[in-house]
């Protein structure tokens, strides 16, 4: 029961973007069409099960152990950065399709904040290392689902006519409001 | 460019939020007041003009290749200076603020500005430059943290508006208020702009 109400709890009420603005630049930037949306979706969730899962590895056994918990912030972004790596150069050589699937976003990922700010919110939650993993695949799957809804929501809109003043950005900043109002219908369920 | 236009660059022509649209997610995060917006953008003026001198001064023993690490090391460093001493000495802004601070490391405004301005240019340039850019992202939270705080919670700096109170809308300090006012400052601006 603990997971199920933390699941829909990562997923859908505290929705990663919608609820708690981690990850809007890629949310605003990548989000025209729906296939490049499923894309950095898909890294995303990658990226950051991994990410966090590492993090909190170093953090449980070695940053608390040793009282440096003041170089959380300098560590988890490096650790960040250099698996970022890591993980496109093994890509590469393992699986080429999957590598030229999520290619272009890996290097994106390293400066969305989702990535380091899951890292860093599971550390001040205090969760466990499984739980650390579990809520950070979920808000990942968040991440994905709201971004989808998002590029799906935007290929409809440009076929419509919209005021010259609020094309591009402006628009897509309302439609994401509108789509966190419908979020926040999901406050209820647990 | 003349020093002053180094500066002023940064407030509307080429505001960071409002014009280039980087570093959203604080701007959409921490609006819910003008306080919290003033105290988001000194933090991260305090990160930018610091780390544009550090790596402006570092720019001519920076190996090309590594580049990128090494500027994330240097703004990280001081986002966890920046961080300790809110703690220390503001914890109430800290506590508000919480998880974003530790995240002006991933604000694209001060690894673009690194990039694009400290990595070459000289060392009371970039710190000009990171003064501007800082002061510009302030104006654009004070604007939206102004509108949000108004109309979500009747009050401006805490202090209660007569009519506002009581005819507060809820939606505005929620999240999907925040993505209505950028978007329409946004907006604004661009109108402004144009004339």
């Amino acid at each position: 029961m603990y997971y199920i109400i933390m699941i829909i709890g990562a997923v859908f009420v505290n929705n990663i973007i919608l609820a708690q603005f981690l990850g809007a630049c890629p949310f605003i930037g990548v989000s025209n069409k729906v296939s490049t949306a499923t894309g950095m979706g898909l890294a995303v969730l990658f990226v950051m099960t991994i990410a966090t899962l590492f993090t909190s590895l170093i953090n449980n056994y070695f940053l608390i152990p040793l009282g440096l918990q003041f170089l959380q912030t300098i560590t988890f972004i490096l650790v960040i950065a250099a698996l970022v790596q890591m993980v496109e150069m093994i890509l590469k050589k393992i699986s080429p399709t999957l590598y030229q699937a999520l290619g272009v976003f890996l290097p994106l990922i390293t400066t969305n904040c989702a990535v380091l700010g899951v890292a860093i919110l599971v550390t001040m939650k205090g969760y466990s290392l499984i739980d650390s993993t579990l809520y950070a695949i979920f808000s990942a799957v968040g991440f994905a689902i709201a971004i989808i809804i998002f590029a799906g929501i935007r290929e409809q809109l440009d076929l419509v006519g919209t005021p010259k003043g609020v094309q591009g950005v402006p628009i897509a900043l309302i439609t994401a409001g509108i789509l966190a109002l419908a979020f926040m219908g999901f406050a209820n369920l647990v | 460019m003349s020093k002053l236009s180094i500066v002023t660059k940064g407030f509307i022509k080429e505001n960071p939020t409002l014009v280039l649209v980087l570093g959203t997610c604080p701007a959409l995060a921490v609006t819910t007041s003008v306080e919290n917006g003033i105290g988001m953008g000194l933090a991260t003026t305090f990160v930018l003009v610091l780390s544009n001198m550090f790596i402006s001064l570092l720019r001519k023993i920076t190996p090309n290749e590594v580049r990128i690490p090494i500027f994330i090391v240097v703004i990280a460093t001081f986002v966890s200076i920046v961080d300790l001493l809110i703690q220390g000495f503001v914890p109430a802004l800290a506590e508000s603020l919480g998880l974003f601070i530790p995240l002006i490391v991933v604000n694209c405004i001060v690894l673009g500005r690194a990039e694009a301005f400290a990595s070459k240019n000289g060392v009371f340039d970039s710190m000009l430059d990171g003064l501007g850019m800082g002061i510009g992202f302030t104006i654009a939270l004070v604007i939206i943290g102004t509108i949000r705080e108004i109309l979500g919670s009747g009050s401006i700096l805490g202090y209660e508006i007569p009519f506002m109170k009581g005819n507060e809308i809820l939606i505005f300090v929620l999240a999907p208020g925040a993505f209505f006012v950028f978007g329409y400052v946004i907006a604004l601006t661009r109108a402004f702009q144009k004339k």
